[in-house]
């Protein structure tokens, strides 16, 4: 005998957003205080810091967060491109602060060809992290020592992590001339 | 024919003949223990596939280094790319005539056999050298500059530990020290109170960086520079190198039993009742071993091929072990064995140093033979005159 | 013909006698650069002045991959970044999936899951050692390390069916019930380990040649760590007592005790001597996780089909290499907007040149196998 099953099971609907609260405290105050308009939010999401911010005011930012309250390890530089929006391109920093075990999220949007500021000159990990996102999305920094291409060949075109780059999508000349093939896939 | 053999020349001719047809396959075979030994240290079996237990394998090696494609980087410098290793191999093949290999097995007993090693180990740095530089590769030119570095350095303290023995021996031939050993009835290492210990473990070391051995082969430091002076090389090029490396070591060592563990002479050569055990019944029951090692070694389900190639050297090792006990035939062969098994020793403790140890740098190579092995081997050198002329006097 | 030209220009200054710069080209084919990266080094004689590292050759495009694949699709893809520590790539994405739907994993699943990414650090630096000795010309402990790492890829394999690149965990908890043997095994493992680190040390940490080859060689300290983002037993050589199993534990490493290994002076022989006592602790949780290993079931309340809310998380765990972090974007789809893997080792490398500049030839070799790269986590 098979066990009754209810026809529908009770649907235990998740809430549409990640849990999000607004994050206080003395950093974000010191931000809004020192950045006033720049800082646009600053939250919990699903528990974790961010701070949405202008990109002109972004290089500030971080400076103070560096020198000023302590954030000295740059986790990584990021990016995600959003094509419906009118900046299309949002960069995220993260960063962590070995003294007092904290992680802060820091995003800025960025239009098509504008530049972003380099974390060069705080960080020297920003060095390759910037490179590789100039690599996949053609987001140039603006005072970065050394920005090619990192992970794709020098020569090649079309910037790979574009969502308009599909996924099969390869620069044909370049295999042709390098690889002695017509085609990769 | 009587009239043949006594003349003067060709008795050495034959041997030199044998020693230049002979030693490549025997540098195969110290490549063979080189590779079980290894394997025996790193917990794996070595060669297995040809031949029962990999005993064929060295003639595959040759075969297949003959056969590959002989390959000339288009900007080489052609001649001195075809030049250096065959200036390699003659140099360390012509050290060999002058190895006393038992008391009638030598080529030519010459009055400066030992100036005359060390003058042919020189020579053949060149081909190390050349052959970097010829091949117009940065890595092979930073592995033959690394290896004239070497060369130089460590020739000096090989020279002083060369020149005590001579020293404690009173002669520079061959055939010289290990009589003059015999009639001090002492192995040359154990002389002067043992203080000829000093130079003894000098030689060794000194003679391991000579050869670009582990833990001195920065010439051919796989780790960095790929394959050193000879990268560029491949085939029957490369086997040239490859064949006077084992020649050198073969070289090397076989001066390092001559001068200082007694030549082709038994251990205790001055103790009579010793004759017996050591001279017949030692290498029989060795000899005996072995073959029985090779008949038990067969499978029961082993293929035709197999049990005949086991069974062939089963009865090699029986026909080399009833020699032995021959007094005519003993008599022949017994400095031979002697010195060979000595040889394999030295040759035994080269591979074992590969196996142990990590690579020296550059800079730390240098500074080990200038800091340390030279002043230790000139220090030597003074106290065992001293001592040596005391004792004497 | 001018005979002018014969005579040497007159002395200067004392870079007269200089050598030239020599550019040595290293990889992709070479025997120690760990796969296919291509170090330029610009060289005078043997002395290092500067390296430039060319990468990419290994690039797959992972993080595009991810974008048109679903969650669950995916997970297999990131065993084959950090292929030597699949289970820590498993690990951390399925941690970076779950913050994002927001569920619980319960307590077996997370102990399963601490054992297999313990023992997989065990492997990886057991494959660290073999290759870092292979590098200065110690040929030996190379087949003895992947003796002890057979043992230890054996369980992966009785476990899920995989050796290399396991796909042993799920989001939500793990696939598949530990079998029956699974604690004895790790146990084994665990004593035999204790056992063989004494041999490895007997081997190596008394050979003089090696404390010479690699004390004060690559040296990188604690300022220069954090300015180069540079973590895992590299930082932790250079005296930071960092780890995230303690600093934001996850999976349940607060419930165990063990220390954070740590030395001075950030050269090649303290990262040698930091990883050889990781393994050891490494060896010390597996122990209290198998002892402490609860009953229950080992998948939390996810569904058949994963469409995580609108958001983005990042979550980062302790890999063997260091801080491995996935930073993924739900725009509430099936699959992700986009993933963003902070790999530990293409960071680590970033500070090759630094490490580098002053030091031999040879050095370099000791300092790529000392940083523990894996290509296929530094190209993605």
């Amino acid at each position: 005998m098979r066990a009754k099953r209810p026809l529908r099971r009770p649907v235990k609907r998740k809430p549409a957003e990640m849990p999000s609260a607004p994050w206080e405290g003395s950093v974000p105050a010191a931000l809004r205080e020192r950045f006033g308009e720049a800082i646009e939010t600053t939250q919990l999401l699903g528990g974790q810091r961010l701070a949405i911010v202008d990109i002109g005011a972004a290089a500030g930012i971080l400076a103070m967060l560096k020198n000023e309250r302590g954030f000295d390890y740059l986790v990584d530089v990021t990016a995600v491109h959003w094509p419906e929006k009118e900046k299309q391109f949002e960069i995220t920093w993260i960063l962590y602060s070995f003294a007092s075990n904290d992680r802060v999220r820091v995003k800025a949007a960025v239009g098509e060809g504008a530049k972003a500021p380099s974390a060069t000159s705080l960080y020297n990990s920003a060095n390759w992290l910037e490179r590789e996102v100039y690599d996949m999305f053609g987001i140039e920094f603006e005072d970065h020592p050394d920005l090619r291409r990192i992970l794709m060949p020098d020569e090649w075109e079309g910037f790979p992590l574009r969502k308009e780059y599909g996924l099969i999508q390869q620069d044909a000349d370049w295999v042709r001339e390098n690889l002695k093939i017509e085609s990769a896939q | 024919m009587e009239q043949l053999l006594a003349n003067p020349y060709v008795q050495p001719l034959i041997l030199t003949a044998v020693i230049i047809l002979v030693f490549p396959l025997v540098a195969g075979y110290i490549v063979l223990a080189e590779r079980k030994v290894l394997a025996d240290l790193q917990v794996r079996l070595g060669p297995m596939r040809v031949g029962p237990y990999g005993v064929l394998q060295p003639l595959a090696d040759a075969l297949k280094l003959m056969l590959k494609e002989d390959i000339i980087p288009s900007r080489a410098d052609k001649w001195i790319f075809w030049l250096a290793p065959v200036l390699s191999t003659f140099t360390a093949l012509s050290a060999f005539a002058v190895l006393p290999l038992s008391d009638r097995f030598y080529v030519a007993d010459v009055n400066i056999g030992i100036l005359f090693i060390l003058a042919m180990s020189s020579i053949g740095a060149l081909g190390l050298i050349l052959g970097g530089w010829s091949a117009n590769s940065k890595y092979s030119l930073m592995g033959s500059l690394r290896a004239a570095a070497q060369m130089v350095s460590y020739e000096v303290p090989l020279g002083f530990a060369t020149v005590t023995a001579i020293m404690c021996a009173g002669t520079l031939s061959m055939q010289g020290v290990i009589q003059s050993q015999f009639e001090r009835g002492v192995w040359g290492a154990f002389d002067n109170f043992g203080l000829m210990l000093i130079p003894t473990a000098l030689f060794i070391i000194a003679g391991t960086a000579e050869t670009n051995r582990a833990p001195f082969d920065l010439p051919e430091a796989e780790s960095e520079l790929v394959a050193g002076f000879h990268t560029e090389y491949s085939g029957f090029r490369w086997a040239l190198f490859f064949l006077a490396e084992y020649a050198a070591i073969v070289v090397i060592s076989s001066l390092c039993v001559t001068l200082f563990f007694g030549g082709w002479l038994r251990p205790f050569p001055n103790v009579a009742f010793l004759e017996l055990p050591l001279s017949t019944v030692f290498p029989v029951a060795l000899f005996a071993l072995i073959a029985l090692g090779c008949l038990k070694g067969v499978p029961r389900q082993a293929i035709f091929g197999f049990k005949l190639v086991m069974l062939a050297l089963t009865g090699a090792f029986l026909l080399l072990a009833a020699m032995f006990a021959l007094p005519v035939t003993n008599e022949i062969v017994i400095g031979l064995f002697w010195f060979v098994l000595k040889l394999a020793v030295m040759v035994y403790l080269f591979i074992w140093y590969r196996g142990t140890f990590p690579r020296f740098r550059y800079d730390q190579l240098m500074d080990v033979g200038w800091k340390w092995l030279i002043p230790i081997s000139m220090g030597g050198l003074i106290l065992n005159g001293v001592v040596q002329l005391l004792a004497r006097s | 013909m001018a005979a002018t030209t014969l005579v040497p220009p007159p002395v200067q200054d004392d870079t007269f006698l200089d050598s030239n710069e020599l550019v040595l080209n290293m990889g992709p084919q070479h025997p120690s650069t760990h796969g296919v990266l291509r170090v330029i080094l610009k060289l005078d004689g043997e002395t290092v002045l500067g390296a430039d590292c060319v990468i990419g050759y290994l690039h797959r495009g992972v993080e595009k991959i991810a974008e048109n694949r679903t969650y669950q699709q995916f997970a297999p893809y990131v065993d084959r970044m950090d292929y030597v520590a699949a289970v820590s790539n498993g690990l951390g994405y399925c941690l970076a999936v779950e913050k994002l739907l927001d569920v619980e994993i319960p307590p077996r699943a997370q102990a399963v899951r601490v054992i297999l990414t313990e023992l997989n650090r065990l492997a990886s630096h057991l494959l660290w050692l073999g290759t870092h000795a292979l590098d200065i010309g110690a040929i030996t402990p190379v087949f003895l390390c992947f003796r002890e790492r057979e043992e230890v890829l054996s369980i992966f394999e009785k476990y899920c069916g995989a050796r290399l690149t396991t796909h042993a965990f799920r989001i939500g908890g793990l696939q598949y019930e530990t079998y029956d043997t699974f604690e004895k095994d790790c146990l084994a493992v665990c004593d035999l380990m204790q056992e063989k680190v004494k041999e490895y040390h007997d081997l190596l940490t008394g050979n003089r040649i090696w404390v010479r080859r690699t004390t004060g060689v690559g040296i990188l300290n604690a300022a220069d760590c954090k300015d180069y983002g540079v973590t895992g037993p590299v930082l932790r050589a250079a005296g930071v007592p960092w780890d995230l199993r303690k600093a934001q534990p996850y999976s349940g490493y607060e419930k165990y005790d063990f220390e954070i290994p740590t030395a001075k002076n950030g050269d090649t022989f303290d990262r040698y001597i930091v990883r050889m006592q990781e393994m050891e602790q490494s060896c010390r949780i597996i122990r209290q996780a198998v002892e402490s290993i609860p009953e229950g079931p080992i998948k939390g309340k996810v569904g058949k089909v994963i469409k995580p809310p609108p958001g983005e998380a990042y979550v980062s765990i302790e890999a063997p290499k260091g801080e491995l972090g996935y930073f993924v974007v739900s725009d509430g789809s099936l699959n992700p907007y986009r993933l963003r893997v902070r790999p530990p080792s293409f960071v680590n490398l970033g500070a090759l040149d630094k490490m580098c500049r002053g030091t031999l030839v040879a050095d370099v070799v000791a300092i790529i196998g000392t940083i523990d790269i894996v290509l296929g986590e530094v190209d993605r």
